[in-house]
């Protein structure tokens, strides 16, 4: 088992590896994500206070999720570039990056759509809606700084440090909703204690949840199979691979 | 509920839907153009290594 | 031998730093002239309302400072970079966190301490009540280092670059954010006889954070940036 770990930090490896799983991850993404919508949009009973516009939710909240997760990976990643220097991780941080700045984006978008129903508004400057588009500029810093400079392995060094810097936003964006009164509601699945929302909603919201992880991982490996080809183009496994 | 009343959403349609179209658009992009992107550069490395060794 | 200790080269380097600023009149004025255009423009473009330009003026001296900081980070590693003597610093026996500690001490005293001096002759042309301009002055005081000290990062990722100035913009807004956010709601709490011991005790904190962190990501980001 950890030798196949091992193997995976390994370029030829990887791109390998990440291929052969793409079919069945996005085989289990789709019938997570049938299931999810099944559940969701169609057989959830209507919320009593919200009626029907909640159901965005099944698209709100896990984007939300995925954009916290997705910048955990990448500060994580961030980390094992600069103690480990390895390629794999300063492929999955850069390839991250975009995914995570499109979840925030739809967080942010979905958002907005179920606040102007709701509170009649389409934006407010409370905590946790901003430090959620800090989140997007975190996300777009990362994309631009690696565009900007030439040299990618120096880039994603750079980047990497960025990363974990900006990790100082993800614990003010959670716990926002708890340290200042706001608009926005409080945590009702992430608490320590019982969630407190119908099973009926909550399975397909979990559901919706890991089919957008599933989806992170198959557009990770997509893009990184990619910028791995791009990066080591001139080496002799590449070369071999193409001949073929 | 009805599919009438489905598409409908309680009135929220205009906002509800948008949510999900938008949602799929963002998924589609994000897995279709590093896809293409794969197959633009597979193709140029192709040509590049007929290029070499003719 | 003249080998240095520690204290003596952060002092050292400190002094020429400060020095190479007097020199340079410009790098001394230019933060400052825009800090106090920004702020006059504000009354100009909403017309001399009394009660609204007291009421905005927090917002509006902390966003002029912020702009202020954030055009004057570049001259931290910028000219340094230029004339070679940033390879000279990151080969010294010293510990670079130091020693980058020391230029943004160099650059606080040159960009955020004017700023300090002036923020209560501003506030009081805005109008801002009595109570809160000593609050003003207190999240200057607190605050702009942490603006030094944050952007030093940022300067440090975008030094190599030749358009650093715009990407550095994008980079540093977001983790200044959370400081604007603490140092105007601490101002308006005091406006408003409200109690501003929480919102001071957490710029207290980045403060401290940012001192103790920030130099080392912004040595380890030089060095990337040099390679």
């Amino acid at each position: 088992m950890f030798l196949w770990f091992h193997k995976l930090g390994s370029p030829p490896h990887f791109y390998r590896i990440a291929g052969n799983w793409l079919p069945w991850l996005g085989t289990i993404f789709l019938l997570l994500l049938v299931a999810g919508l099944y559940g969701g949009p169609i057989l959830a009973p209507p919320d009593y206070q919200q009626g029907e516009s909640y159901r965005i939710i099944f698209i709100h909240v896990p984007s939300a999720w995925m954009s916290l997760f997705i910048y955990i990976v990448m500060a994580g990643c961030g980390v094992v570039i600069l103690v480990w220097r390895m390629k794999i991780a300063e492929i999955v941080l850069i390839s991250s990056a975009p995914i995570g700045a499109s979840f925030t984006f739809l967080a942010l978008a979905t958002g907005s759509l179920w606040g102007k129903p709701m509170w009649g508004i389409w934006w407010v400057w409370d905590a946790r809606l901003t430090s959620e588009l800090i989140l997007l500029f975190l996300y777009l810093g990362v994309i631009g700084l690696h565009g900007a400079i030439e040299d990618k392995r120096v880039a994603t060094r750079a980047v990497a440090i960025l990363a974990i810097v900006g990790m100082v936003n993800i614990p003010i964006i959670h716990y926002s909703v708890e340290w200042w009164n706001s608009l926005h509601q409080g945590p009702t699945v992430t608490k320590f204690d019982k969630p407190s929302i119908h099973w009926s909603m909550l399975i397909p919201l979990l559901l919706m949840a890991l089919a957008f992880q599933v989806y992170y991982l198959l557009a990770l490996f997509q893009s990184c199979r990619t910028e791995l080809l791009q990066r080591e183009r001139n080496s002799r496994w590449v070369e071999e691979l193409i001949a073929k | 509920m009805s599919v009438s009343e489905f598409f409908n959403m309680g009135g929220y349609a205009i906002y509800v839907w948008p949510s999900y179209v938008l949602a799929a658009i963002v998924l589609w992009l994000n897995w279709y153009l590093p896809r293409r992107a794969h197959r633009q550069l597979l193709g140029q490395l192709k040509r590049r290594n007929q290029g070499k060794s003719e | 031998m003249n080998r240095l200790s520690l204290s003596q080269a952060f002092i050292y380097l400190l002094r020429r730093d400060l020095t190479l600023a007097f020199r340079n009149r410009a790098e001394f004025a230019n933060p400052l002239l825009f800090f106090i255009m920004v702020i006059t423009l504000f009354p100009l473009a909403i017309g001399a309302v009394p009660e609204l330009l007291a009421r905005i003026a927090p917002g509006i001296i902390w966003v002029a400072a912020l702009l202020a900081a954030m055009l004057s980070l570049e001259s931290i590693f910028r000219s340094d970079f230029d004339d070679g003597s940033l390879d000279q610093l990151l080969m010294s026996a010293h510990p670079m966190p130091l020693l980058v500690l020391a230029k943004v001490c160099a650059h606080w005293l040159v960009t955020g301490f004017p700023l300090l001096i002036i923020s209560p002759i501003l506030a009081e042309m805005l109008g801002m009540p009595q109570q809160a301009q000593g609050v003003l002055f207190l999240t200057i005081l607190i605050a702009t280092p942490i603006l030094s000290l944050v952007g030093s990062i940022g300067v440090a990722l975008t030094v190599g670059l030749p358009k650093g100035g715009i990407i550095l913009s994008i980079l540093v807004l977001p983790l200044y954010v959370p400081v604007l956010i603490f140092a105007a709601s601490a101002i308006e709490a005091a406006a408003g006889g409200l109690d501003v011991s929480a919102q001071i005790y957490m710029l207290l904190a980045f403060l401290f954070l940012a001192l103790s962190l920030s130099p080392v990501a912004a040595a380890a980001a030089l060095k990337i940036s040099m390679s």
